[in-house]
């Protein structure tokens, strides 16, 4: 197990690593940083001394391996339009995208799961096929239009929630929550929908798909023929031997739910990660950028790891291959 | 913070006993950008200028009508050409209670000419200050400057006491290696709001000054500012009632604004000039299939691209009838507007082809034309009108539309005027037109720092002799006098394509009434909640 550990902490820095890389490569063409840092009428003297101060000069390797090195030591540089080192803000940033992402997640689950095996077990009732047909909704509506049309509908027309932003929030520490203030949790409630959409779609669907096979196995057959009631065969039996996929998209979606709130969160002005990401991309605000990516192929290794270790738990089969 | 907040509370209080207003008024407003920094050296741009120009003040400032008025300074006279005496007012204290004096003035200068600053063109028209009293300096500048007030406008003073105590003598800079400048986050001015909370692109919010040292028409004692990028996101914020303000407002979405209850759009001529420009400098185009050859430095072709362009069909089509066709490289709430040569280009695409024919080229040529698509008011819909305006005259234009960072860091001196045919907007910083003179009109000259913005280096030394007077001439009738004359020599020679003002396009609810300045900056100093 420790060992397994190391060797994945050693791939997460090579996968950081590379990203990184790519990210530099690409940030050669997102444009001139120099333009949005200063005003009309700075001279052009100016403008090369800030470039050449900047090191935007230097080839791009070496910005980047002046990146790494940097970065090992914990400094992500400072952010070329709010001047304030870019790890403040992130961090200032993280608490809003992981609580939009966690509360959509768990959304996705409490109601992807149920209505997954709902849909397998009633397979011909009108109501099963129903959900069917509007999940398609779900996974073919991008998320700018959904976000706009729940706009429209629960913030516009009925005034019912708020149409942007997170509320007031309480500060514990350095994190704030938007958990505890009524204004926060209305303000959840659109984005954190409009984000757990696809997921919930996703999840049912794959559940759903399980189930039916899972159902036509003979260890459920001979369940059945135990004469084990129905509700024990479903959730005992069934449902937790389509649990081992479950997990393992569920663990990269919650990735994703980090990575691509930036849509839900520029739609709902939701000042998390993504926002100042997508911000970032506009302002050519580098050390942003790069701070973001990083982190986020960060995420994506940790939870990764943390799924291949739920594996260990729930499937008792790679125990023992293990010993 | 705590404390601050406790201090704003007591500020509060203090303000509910003394004055009229019977309760706390919150004006919510919301802009696409946000706001970057509270030093005000930090960044030369409007949006950043606009909101802490409530928290700090200049030695003048504008009125509603872009009128100057006095500000930090009483009153002022020209004692030489190159000297100004300021009488400064007496008995202004900063946010945290210190008082106003000639010295904050001196340092604030050197502030904004020093190192990290965005302010340097402007702090540069001061030669040197010299402090007479405490109430009384005399600016001596390096040449007679008629506007010189135009300029102070936006160098905005800072306590040098709160500035030194803090660390934050040097204005704040993206390549400090000492980040965390204090007064990056932190703001003391003279202003009407003091600034109680600042999360930058999340939140700021703003407090009435109990003790500010104007009288103005606003009753707001709160204002809260969100960014919101998502035009359509902004727009359904201030339909619903969430806010008062929101710009800018797409001018697709008017008629949603009109059609929904409690909110009206609001929209006046912005004092930008939209235009097209054209390399008239290199002997080979850049981008064109003519090698060996510039057909923009042939006065006909320049000519027959000004006939071809139908500026009403702009208005009309893209702009929905909201851009002011203009003739000129000013718009009319400049300082040295002329109304009487405000004639735009005449539509005559027959004439168009005739000189084109003259010209050498029957068939027509083709050009890359660059375009921002997030810069200016439907900056990419004008430019794919310019693009099918000259094909029907043969001329097949290949569009280069893109984000506005791209774009300037291809076409600016940084890039290297990497450009043939462009669209770019214009206001100038100081509400004149020796502004536009310099930075557009004026041949290109990296030592002299001239016409650096005139990408496509237009260039006439008689334009050249006569700008550099405009500058120096104090006497407002000669003045006038040759900027028609420079702006007949550049309409002559066809050097610019100017298109038209962009339209302002705020979007307001009918609980609040505003006042829309030309220049697009919302002074909280005029906004009113009605009741």
């Amino acid at each position: 197990m420790v060992s397994f550990l190391l060797k994945r902490l050693l791939q997460s820095i090579i996968v950081m690593l590379t990203v990184a890389l790519i990210a530099f490569a690409m940030f050669q063409f997102v444009g001139d940083p120099i333009n949005n840092m200063v005003g009309q009428d700075t001279t052009q003297v100016e403008r090369e001394a800030l470039k050449e101060k900047l090191g935007l000069n230097d080839p791009f390797l070496v910005q980047f391996g002046r990146f790494a090195w940097n970065a090992a030591q914990g400094d992500f540089g400072i952010s070329y339009k709010y001047k304030t080192p870019v790890s403040d803000l992130i961090f200032e940033r993280m608490p809003a995208t992981l609580e939009l992402a966690f509360v959509s997640a768990v959304l996705a689950l409490v109601l992807g799961i149920p209505l997954g095996v709902y849909t397998a077990l009633k397979r011909n009732g009108w109501l099963s096929k129903f959900i069917m047909t509007t999940s398609l909704i779900g996974v073919s509506l991008p998320t700018f239009l959904t976000g706009i049309l729940l706009i429209l509908f629960f913030g516009v027309i009925l005034r019912w929630l708020p149409t942007f932003g997170r509320g007031d929030v309480v500060e514990i520490g350095t994190w704030a929550t938007g958990f505890l203030t009524i204004s926060g949790l209305k303000s959840l409630i659109l984005p954190s929908f409009t984000l757990a959409l696809f997921q919930l779609t996703l999840i049912m669907r794959l559940v759903r798909a399980e189930m039916l096979e899972v159902l036509r196995t003979d260890f459920v057959k001979f369940a059945k023929a135990r004469g084990l009631p129905d509700r024990s065969v479903h959730f005992k039996h069934a449902l937790k031997n389509t649990l081992v996929p479950v997990i393992t998209i569920t663990g990269l979606q919650l990735g994703s739910l980090i990575a691509f709130a930036i849509i839900t969160e520029s739609v709902f002005q939701w000042p998390g990660m993504g926002l100042l990401f997508i911000q970032a991309v506009s302002d050519v605000d580098i050390p942003i950028m790069a701070a973001y990516l990083v982190l986020i192929a960060f995420f994506f290794v940790l939870i990764n790891m943390i799924v291949d270790i739920l594996y260990y738990a729930v499937d008792p089969r790679l125990r023992s291959n293990d010993g | 913070m705590k404390l601050r907040h406790g201090l704003m509370a007591a500020a509060a209080a203090a303000t509910l006993a003394v004055s009229p207003l019977a309760q706390a008024e919150t004006f919510k407003f919301a802009f696409q950008g946000n706001l970057s920094s509270l030093d005000p050296h930090s960044l030369n741009e409007t949006f950043l200028l606009s909101s802490l120009n409530n928290v700090y003040e200049g030695l003048v400032l504008y009125d509603e009508n872009l009128s100057i008025v006095p500000g930090l300074a009483e009153s002022w006279e020209t004692i030489e050409p190159t000297k100004w005496k300021f009488n400064l007012r007496k008995g202004v204290k900063y946010h945290d209670g210190s008082d106003f004096t000639a010295e904050d003035v001196v340092f604030s200068w050197q502030r904004a000419l020093g190192e990290g600053s965005d302010q340097i063109a402007r702090a540069s028209k001061i030669k040197a200050i010299e402090v007479v009293d405490d109430h009384t300096i005399i600016i001596e500048t390096p040449a007679p400057n008629p506007i010189l007030t135009s300029d102070l406008v936006n160098v905005y003073i800072m306590d040098k006491g709160w500035s030194e105590k803090n660390g934050a003598q040097n204005a704040t800079s993206a390549s400090d290696t000492n980040s965390g400048n204090f007064a990056n986050l932190n703001a003391n001015g003279t202003g009407p709001f003091i600034v109680s909370e600042h999360k930058p692109d999340v939140k700021t919010v703003y407090e009435r000054n109990p003790n500010y040292w104007g009288s103005m028409k606003s009753n707001v004692t709160t204002v809260e500012f969100t960014p919101i990028k998502e035009a359509a996101t902004r727009v359904a914020a201030l339909i619903s009632g969430e806010l008062d303000l929101v710009y800018p407002v797409p001018v697709q979405d008017w008629q949603r604004l009109e059609e929904a209850k409690g909110v009206k759009p609001l929209a006046g001529p912005e004092a930008r000039t939209i235009f097209l420009g054209m390399d008239q400098g290199r002997d080979e185009l850049l981008y064109s299939n003519i090698k060996g050859k510039n057909p923009f430095k042939d006065i006909r072709v320049r000519q027959a691209f000004a006939h071809a362009i139908n500026l009403d069909a702009i208005k009309k089509k893209v702009m929905r009838g909201q851009a002011t066709p203009s003739g000129l490289m000013v718009a009319p709430q400049i300082n040295g507007y002329q109304a009487d040569l405000n004639t735009p280009y005449a539509y005559d695409p027959a004439k168009s082809k005739e000189l084109l024919v003259a010209a050498g080229y029957p068939d027509g040529f083709e050009v890359t034309m660059d375009c921002p698509n997030n810069r200016y008011v439907n900056d990419e819909k004008i430019c794919q009108a310019v693009v099918s305006m000259l094909a029907k005259v043969g001329v097949k234009v290949d569009l280069l539309a893109q984000p506005k960072s791209k774009y300037f860091g291809k076409v600016l001196a940084t890039g290297g005027y990497d450009t043939s045919f462009y669209l770019l907007g214009w206001t100038p910083g100081t509400i004149d037109t020796e502004n536009v003179l310099s930075s557009l009109l004026m041949c290109q000259n990296k030592e002299a720092k001239k016409g650096m913005f005139n990408l496509g280096n237009y260039c006439n030394p008689k334009v050249d002799e006569l700008s550099e007077k405009v500058g120096s001439e104090t006497d407002q009738a000669k003045r006038n006098a040759m900027i028609a004359e420079i702006f007949k020599i550049v309409q002559e020679e066809y050097g610019y394509l100017p298109l038209h003002q962009q339209p302002l396009s705020w979007g307001v609810s009918d609980r609040v009434s505003v006042v829309q300045r030309a220049d697009n900056q919302l002074d909280f100093r005029y906004v009113v909640i009605n009741k």
